[in-house]
């Protein structure tokens, strides 16, 4: 946040007074809603006006409107253009999400960039299978098929960046949904500050954005060193030593830019996606370095744009062992469901469990979920991943995931899962209790029907 | 006449109520129930109390981008606090607040305190919040003189 306000560029004093005037002629609450008295003024170009000044519609205006508020507070000086946004307000949480939705479409809003979907309240075609209350289905799909009616691409994913929608380096976007923003900001080198849901869409129907935080290259800049302690390479290697570094690392940067350094394993693109979307649910994290890895980390010195860090951390294996305990909130072992998908599953994913489930079948009182996008288990099947899950029990839900629409049953009160995202916020948001492991310890423990945790080659160093 | 806090206004709006504080930021989705104004994230200090119609000061939100939906929801349904105060200003209420005003004529007065003032604030207290950013701490008793 200190960032976002100190990068507040000046403006002329003719553009200043000119701006101003023009503002508080097309809106007065423009002026009146906002910082007042000590409002940074904003430096609006033609295009910004002729949409305050409804040339482009009311949605149009009404975005834009919403926008400028936003840049006051932000501190902008200026809005910039974006290329591209992902929508987090699919997310069916009321009424009131749901009229601003359905305003803008009854509008006619439409976006001005490609934009993609994040997951909504509902998988569109399998809803009826799950404990979905059939008003709320409805009121869902209103507000899916409100977003589709804008021009935005149905993909009800949470992981844009494993589509064809993947932005490129240093590509100017709007994204919403955390995991989403840290890793197109880290990952892929594109550039989003953290989108709050509403303010998403504004942007995809302006093609405007605050020219504030992570859009810019100064506050890019690693903030925090983490540096790894003799971290042996064969569990830098295990895929679940990635969620757990991210929790860890979330916990302590907060909303602060971590950088890591030590790694002498190159992670796949699913344990990037894993770090990143632990770190922005223990924290607030919106773009991670790793030095040799990330595409703005060549070196320390590059991550850190030269400057010193605020920090450092020393990150060894016993403070991972206990991140990784901490995890898990169930003590017992009985267990109702194993849930794989958030952020949702890739192709990849599918591949690699797919062998593990061969010739196995899912325990009679144990449920084997999946969550992903209808895109990732379509290619799944033509590929024949889903060949031995089908033959094991599992299941699949598309579009949504257990945290945005009520499909789990009262009687899962035990969760098994490798999403540290799922172990974060499902025991206050699901009520349940919540075994984390890896993805060999959740297919183990479906078949035993029993939480079952191998963790010895963690504990034997 | 109580003690005053100068705060910056980052949505301007006047209110009045009873302060419930604390130093932990709060994530609205998953923390707080907008069909009754509970806090519900049962990590949070304030969890199981019901905040609706007060003032409610927190540093900032936390996590979920997702906060700003269930706030506007709460200030459709009438379960919204009756103001803010944070200690940065927080981007994720600003948004909520302002598209309020934009929907339902109704923002959510919303002020960034320094942060001594800010831990001036207890729960209990009774405030005043001014359209030009500033806060008036009455004294419990002389509040409920005043209501």
């Amino acid at each position: 946040m200190n960032n976002l306000l100190s990068c507040v560029l000046l403006a002329s004093k003719e553009a200043l007074s000119f701006e101003t005037n023009q503002i508080k002629t097309l809106d007065r609450r423009l002026i009146n809603g906002s910082i007042g008295a000590t409002a940074m003024d904003i430096r609006l170009s033609l295009y910004d006006r002729s949409l305050l000044a409804g040339e482009h519609g009311p949605a149009a205006q009404l975005a834009m409107r919403i926008i400028t508020r936003m840049a006051q507070v932000y501190g902008a000086s200026e809005l910039l253009d974006i290329s591209g946004a992902h929508i987090d307000s699919t997310i069916y949480i009321g009424e009131a999400g749901l009229e601003f939705t359905e305003r803008l479409a009854d509008l006619g809003a439409c976006v001005v960039v490609p934009t993609t979907l994040n997951v909504s309240g509902l998988d569109e075609h399998g809803w009826q299978d799950w404990a979905v209350p059939a008003d709320w289905a409805e009121k869902a799909r209103r507000q899916m098929q409100a977003y589709q009616c804008m021009g935005c691409t149905p993909t009800w994913t949470c992981a844009p960046y494993q589509t064809e929608w993947k932005p490129s380096f240093g590509q100017q976007i709007a994204w919403g949904e955390s995991n989403a923003i840290v890793f197109a900001n880290s990952v892929l080198g594109a550039r989003t500050e953290r989108y709050p849901d509403l303010l998403d869409i504004c942007c995809a129907i302006t093609g405007r954005v605050p020219a504030v935080g992570l859009h810019l290259t100064q506050n890019r800049a690693g903030q925090l060193l983490f540096r790894l302690l003799d971290i042996p390479p064969d569990i830098q290697q295990e895929d679940i030593f990635y969620p757990v570094l991210g929790h860890l690392v979330g916990k302590i940067a907060q909303d602060d830019i971590p950088v890591i350094d030590g790694l002498s394993v190159r992670p796949n693109e699913d344990q990037l996606k894993a770090l990143g979307a632990a770190a922005a649910s223990s924290g607030a994290v919106a773009l991670f370095h790793i030095v040799g890895v990330t595409p703005e980390a060549p070196d320390l010195k590059t991550a850190i744009q030269g400057r010193q860090p605020q920090r450092t951390i020393d990150v060894d294996l016993p403070m991972l062992r206990d991140t990784r305990l901490e995890l898990t909130s169930s003590d017992g072992d009985a267990l109702h469901m194993v849930v794989l998908g958030s952020p949702h599953f890739s192709l990849a994913e599918f591949r690699q469990l797919a062998p593990l489930l061969a010739g196995k079948q899912v325990h009679p009182g144990v449920q084997f979920l999946v969550t992903s996008s209808r895109a990732m288990v379509l290619l799944a099947k033509q590929a024949g991943y889903l060949k031995a899950f089908e033959d094991f029990g599992g299941k699949v839900v598309v579009d949504t995931c257990i945290l945005a629409s009520p499909i789990l049953p009262a009687s899962v009160r035990r969760l098994m899962t490798n999403s540290a995202k799922y172990a974060y916020y499902a025991p206050g948001m699901l009520n349940t209790q919540v075994a984390f492991g890896s993805l060999e310890d959740c297919v183990r423990s479906a078949v035993a029907g029993r939480v079952i945790r191998e963790t010895s080659r963690w504990d034997t160093y | 006449m109580g003690h005053v806090l100068i705060g910056k206004p980052v949505v301007a709006g006047e209110a009045q109520g009873l302060v419930v504080a604390s130093r932990e930021p709060l994530s609205f989705w998953g923390g707080y129930n907008y069909h009754n104004g509970e806090i519900i994230d049962r990590r949070h200090p304030l969890s199981g109390q019901r905040v609706g119609g007060c003032i409610l000061a927190l540093p900032s939100t936390r996590g979920s981008s997702t906060t700003t939906a269930v706030l506007l929801e709460a200030v459709k349904a009438g379960t919204a606090p009756a103001a803010i105060l944070t200690t940065q200003i927080d981007t994720f209420f600003a948004l909520a607040s302002i598209v309020a005003d934009e929907m339902y004529h109704s923002p959510i007065p919303l002020v960034a305190l320094d942060e001594e003032d800010f831990c001036s604030l207890h729960s209990g207290m009774q405030a005043v919040v001014r359209t030009d950013g500033q806060v008036i701490l009455l004294e419990p008793e002389s509040a409920s003189d005043n209501v």
